[in-house]
Formats: structure tokens, sequence, C-alpha cells
């Protein structure tokens, strides 16, 4: 924005703006102070912020490794040396969750993003557009999610051999349908809306009724939709690595820690429960911060 | 001449069948003039004024004929790109229900200057100027702090308020207000009216007012545009309109505004409904609920005639001569009142 104008010397109407007003306003900057006034949501930022640290810096800090096995020692309760015990192969708990949380946070971030970009655009467009556009578009959509998901992913990795970013690119496929039904869903009710007609009677642009009006308009249920993607994406990647189409060992994430502690939760219970913990910290604090984001970009929603 | 409507015709192509919404309606506006269109619900006034602007859903709706010449531009077959640069800049519109025609998710301010920026491509800061003057003299207090606010913060009236704002800040030649008094209660609608009006005044804005409420016509308009079943049945000054009414829907429609002066009488109502719109009939669209209905009204074709200097009637009996219309006394008052 070029809002920055030095105050005029020819003002028209002899009246300079306050100086708020001159920086420019914009709803992502009143969004970010009333989120700054969530007290929930802010605490769940922090936690994501140390939790998202913890994976990425805490396994370089740590003196275990994440594959170093001690079969000898096997799986052991928590206790001094092994902060969160170990697995059955001997590896230190600790690590492996920082470790997987690695896989997991990229897994379920980046995918959610790819989901949102393309899902958010089709949607938008489809709604927007209507009528044989959006028919067409909506079958495509139809035609994608009837593929089975797991045909596709093997599809895919047969093609395109073992790669990691496949992952992203396989749930990204799939996430973003869900997420352009339901942008064009509400793009189709704010089309008919009042401000709509009165923005394109103004002589607003296609592109400028899309960006200025529409997506603002539609923001909350996005946001919420994104922070239930994220959970899915993680549980996705947890199926996939299952079958041997994912994370292979001994590299791990926190679906593959979730499904072995699983396995012997009777024998071994902290093999399930801190994983477990892991992720539903993880989870708690993506729902806290998005339901937080979702009243914050609302001005309806705001107390003051 | 300010624009030039002839033969315009928006049908509705529905699963039902087609929807003659607007059929075949002409009309002028000079520089400066109050028009009022009026007519009940479906009558077509309100798409006659949205297909000016091509601001009709395009399918279903589709402009069958006619042109709208507005200063040498033809707004049914001018480029999209043309037909933006005059939305909002050189006509304007303002809409029914001021709740929901503003945005929620942005400040008052923005929307404000939203055609300044759009239109002028005026920098941020001077635009703001322009918007706090505008808002200013469309009666809104306190407005640094005003434009600051959000949509959800304002009354209906002070909403309104902002949308003439709006509407007049890049000084249209034409402001269309398509019933911008129904959604608000009467006090503001008084102000509301005298607001357009003032500013009007002071620019010399041509109106279109569509309503439905004929005395907000008397008081209003210059000349007035009746409007029934998709086409226009009367057309005349505000004073022929009521002194020497030429159409019985006009006439019926006058009788059943409510007098004060007439106390213990039973008000008078039009019986039946309006014709479906997708079902068209031959002869006079009004003629199944007119008083004076003969058999050729249902049989012959229907045309708008100059029936006395400036006023047009699509009443083929006045027309003839057969007929004489008497006007209610509740208007005509309220005019005398007005011009006394």
């Amino acid at each position: 924005m070029n809002g920055i104008v030095e105050p005029m010397a020819n003002d028209p109407v002899g009246l300079k703006p306050p100086p708020e007003i001159e920086r420019g306003t914009s709803l992502w900057r009143d969004a970010w102070h009333r989120l700054a006034k969530n007290k929930m949501a802010v605490a769940s930022a922090l936690v994501l912020v140390i939790i998202i640290l913890a994976s990425f810096v805490g396994p370089y800090l740590c003196a275990q490794s994440y594959e170093s096995q001690d079969l000898r020692l096997g799986a052991v309760p928590p206790h001094a040396d092994h902060w969160l015990g170990t697995d059955t192969l001997g590896r230190d708990l600790l690590v492996r969750i920082l470790y997987g949380g690695q896989i997991s946070i990229a897994v379920g971030l980046c995918a959610t993003a790819v989901a949102l970009t393309i899902g958010v655009l089709y949607g938008t467009v489809a709604g927007f557009l209507g009528g044989k556009v959006d028919a067409f578009m909506m079958r495509i959509v139809d035609v994608i999610f009837a593929l089975p998901f797991t045909v596709f992913v093997i599809l895919l990795m047969v093609f395109f051999g073992r790669k990691f970013v496949l992952l992203f690119a396989a749930i990204g496929a799939v996430q973003w349908l869900t997420m352009a039904r339901i942008v064009r869903g509400q793009v189709m009710s704010l089309r008919r809306q009042e401000f709509i007609e009165a923005a394109e009677a103004l002589g607003l642009s296609k592109l400028r009724i899309i960006f200025r009006h529409m997506i603002p308009n539609a923001l909350g249920p996005i946001i919420v939709y994104a922070t239930l993607t994220v959970p899915s994406v993680m549980l996705l990647e947890a199926f996939l690595s299952f079958l041997g189409l994912g994370v292979q060992p001994p590299m791990s994430s926190w679906g593959v820690l979730i499904k072995e502690g699983a396995d012997s939760m009777e024998e071994f219970p902290w093999l399930l429960i801190y994983p477990g913990l892991a992720l539903a910290l993880t989870l708690f604090s993506l729902n806290f911060l998005g339901d937080g984001l979702r009243d914050a970009l609302d001005p309806r929603a705001a107390k003051d | 001449m300010l624009l030039r409507v002839e033969n315009l015709r928006t049908y509705f192509h529905t699963r039902a069948g087609v929807v003659r919404a607007v059929d075949g309606i002409s009309f002028t506006l000079k520089n400066g003039e109050t028009l009022g269109i009026v007519g009940e619900s479906g009558s077509g006034k309100s798409v006659a004024c949205y297909t000016l602007l091509r601001l009709i859903p395009q399918p279903p709706g589709r402009i069958e004929s006619g042109t709208a010449l507005f200063g040498g531009v033809d707004l049914l077959h001018c480029s999209e790109e043309e037909l933006r640069g005059i939305r909002g800049n050189r006509i304007s519109m303002i809409f029914q229900d001021p709740m929901t025609s503003l945005n929620p998710y942005m400040r008052i301010g923005d929307q404000v200057i939203e055609p300044l920026r759009i239109h002028n491509k005026m920098p941020r800061a001077e635009a703001f100027a322009r918007g706090a003057a505008a808002l200013r003299e469309v009666g809104i207090q306190d407005v640094e702090k005003q434009m600051r606010a959000y949509p959800h913060e304002f009354s209906g009236g002070m909403r309104q308020r902002v949308m003439i704002a709006t509407a007049l800040i890049t000084h249209p030649e034409i402001l269309i207000a398509d019933e911008p008094t129904t959604a608000l209660d009467v006090t503001v609608q008084a102000e509301i009216l005298e607001l357009i009006r003032k500013m009007q005044r002071e620019r010399g804005t041509a109106v279109i007012l569509i309503t439905h409420d004929i005395g907000i016509v008397s008081s209003f308009c210059d000349r007035v545009l009746v409007m029934y079943a998709g086409r226009v049945v009367e057309e005349a000054s505000t004073e022929g309109l009521f002194y020497h009414p030429k159409h019985p829907y006009n006439q019926a429609l006058q009788r059943a505004i409510p007098a004060l002066n007439e106390r213990g009488t039973a008000l008078s109502t039009i019986p039946g409904s309006p014709p479906d719109a997708s079902k068209p009939a031959r002869g006079c669209p009004f003629a199944p609920r007119c008083e004076y209905a003969v058999e050729k009204c249902q049989t012959s074709e229907i045309v708008l005639k100059e029936v006395a200097p400036n006023h047009h009637s699509a009443c083929l009996r006045v027309q003839l001569g057969e007929i004489d219309l008497t006007p209610a006394h509740a208007i005509s008052d309220r005019i005398a009142e007005k011009t006394s």
C-alpha cells in the first residue's frame, strides 16, 4: 500500500487524515490486535512455537540419536537417562518423538497449506463464476474424490519413485477437494449478498471483489476447516507409513510412533502415551489458535 | 438528454418458463431530474434499473432487446470494462437494505473511499480526506472515529447515509436509488429522502427513485413511471399523475392510500393479484383486476400513447376517450401542501 503520504499542502478539503488512518488499516492488522487479547490463542501459539522449536532444534541438542539401538536395554519406562523411556529396540523415546515431530509437523502444515491454497482458489472461482464453469469444475472434484486414495498414492509412488515430497503431493491432492467444496458453498451464498452486488455496482473488478470482499467474508469457515485438516493430514501420513508408503524406519513420525505404541500398549504403555500426548497437545493448540483466529478475523465478535 | 432507454426487455429463463420481468419499457432522464418508478413487487421496476448497469445475474436473466444511451455509450452493449468505468463513477446505486449492503469485514472508511481508489486511482490519504468530507456531508458525527468503525456498529439510518456518501463520492451524473427507505423506520425515511434531495440539489445529480410507496413519489419526484407486469402503464409529471390519473391502475393505487380526513369509510383495495409474468396474455395485463375493463381490453394490442401533453397512458379506453378518471383526495392534498 502506498499508505504513507506527505502531509498535504494543497489539501482539497482543508483537513488532514488522522495519523492512525494514514498508516493504512487492514483486516489482518485489526485481527492481530484482537488475537493478542485472546489469552487461550496466545498460549496455544506459544505451545506450538515451543513444540516446533523442540522438534526441529531439540534432536541436535540431545545426547542420544533417534536411530541408535540398545537391544540389551530393551523397553524401559521413563527414568533419569531416558526421560520418556525407550522402545522395544532400546531407542530413546524423547528423541524419537522430537524427530518424528519434524515429519508430522512438516507434513501437517505443508499439506494443509497446499490444500488451503488450491481449495480456496478453486472453490472461489467455481462459486463466483457459477453456471456451466462451476458445474464442470465441481465434476472434476467429484471424479478425483471417487479415486481410491491408496491406489492413487501407490500409482504416484510407482511412477515417480518413493520420494518424501510425493507424500505432501498425495495428501494435498486429496485434502483440497473438501476445502474447495466448502469455499464454493460460502462464495455462492456470498455471491447473492447485497454488499457484493453493491461492490459490483461500484464498478469493482471481479478479482478485487473476490480478494477484498469475498475471501475475507469466507475466512471463518476456511480457518476452522484448515485447523481440522492438520490432524487428519497427520493421521493420513501415519496410515501411509503403516502401509509402507510413507516414512520408513529408522525415521519416524508421530503417526508411526502411535501405531507402534498401540501394538504394545499393554506391556509398555509409555510408548503410546507420550507420542499420543505430543500429537494431542499440538492438535489442541492448533484448534484453539484456529478458533482464536476466526474470532479475531470477525469484527463483529470483537468485545471492547 | 442524459439517459435514453428504449424498448428494454429483460427475461429470466427459469425451469418454470420464461419470466418477462421487464417487457419493453422506454423512458428518458434529463440532467438533474428526479424520476420515480413505482409499481408493486414483481412489476419489474428494480430489474429495469439493474439491467441498466447489467447487474442482473446472467443466466438466468437475459437482456432480450433494447438500448440505453448514456453520453453516447449504449450501456447494454458496451464492453464490460467500459461499463465498470461507469458503474459507481458516473452512475451510482444505493440499495434497499442498508443492513446488508455494506461489507461486514471492512471498515466504514475503506468502503466509502473504494470508488475513489478504483476510479480515480486516488492515493489513500487523499481519498480518506475526501471520504471524511463526504461522510460529514451526509451528517455523520465524529467522522475520524466512525471511519475506523465496522458496519455492525452503525444503525440502519447511519448505514444508509454511508451508502449515499459512497454512491455520491465520485460525483455521478445519475443516482439510482432502489427503495432506499423501505428497510428504515418512518422518521429515518424522511431524513434519508431529505438528504438525497439536498445532495441532488447541491450537485445537480439526476435521481431514479424506485419505490412502491406512491406517497414518497408525490413529495419527491418530478416525473413518474408507473409500472405493472413489466410494462410502463402510465408516465406523467407528478402533478399530472395525481391530479389527472389516466390509467385505472394509478387511480386504484391512489384510492388505496389511507386518508386522514376520511374517517369511517372502508379503505379501497385492488382485488386480485398481478398476473404471472411467465404466462404472457394478450391485451392489457391489468384488465383482470380493472373495474373499467371491457372485452376489447383483453383482445387488443396495448401500447403506451400520449393522451395529454407529456402524459402517456397504456389504457385503451382512456386513449379512446371512453372513460374519465378522477383523482383520490389523499395525495392531491399532500401535493397541494407541498407546493403551497
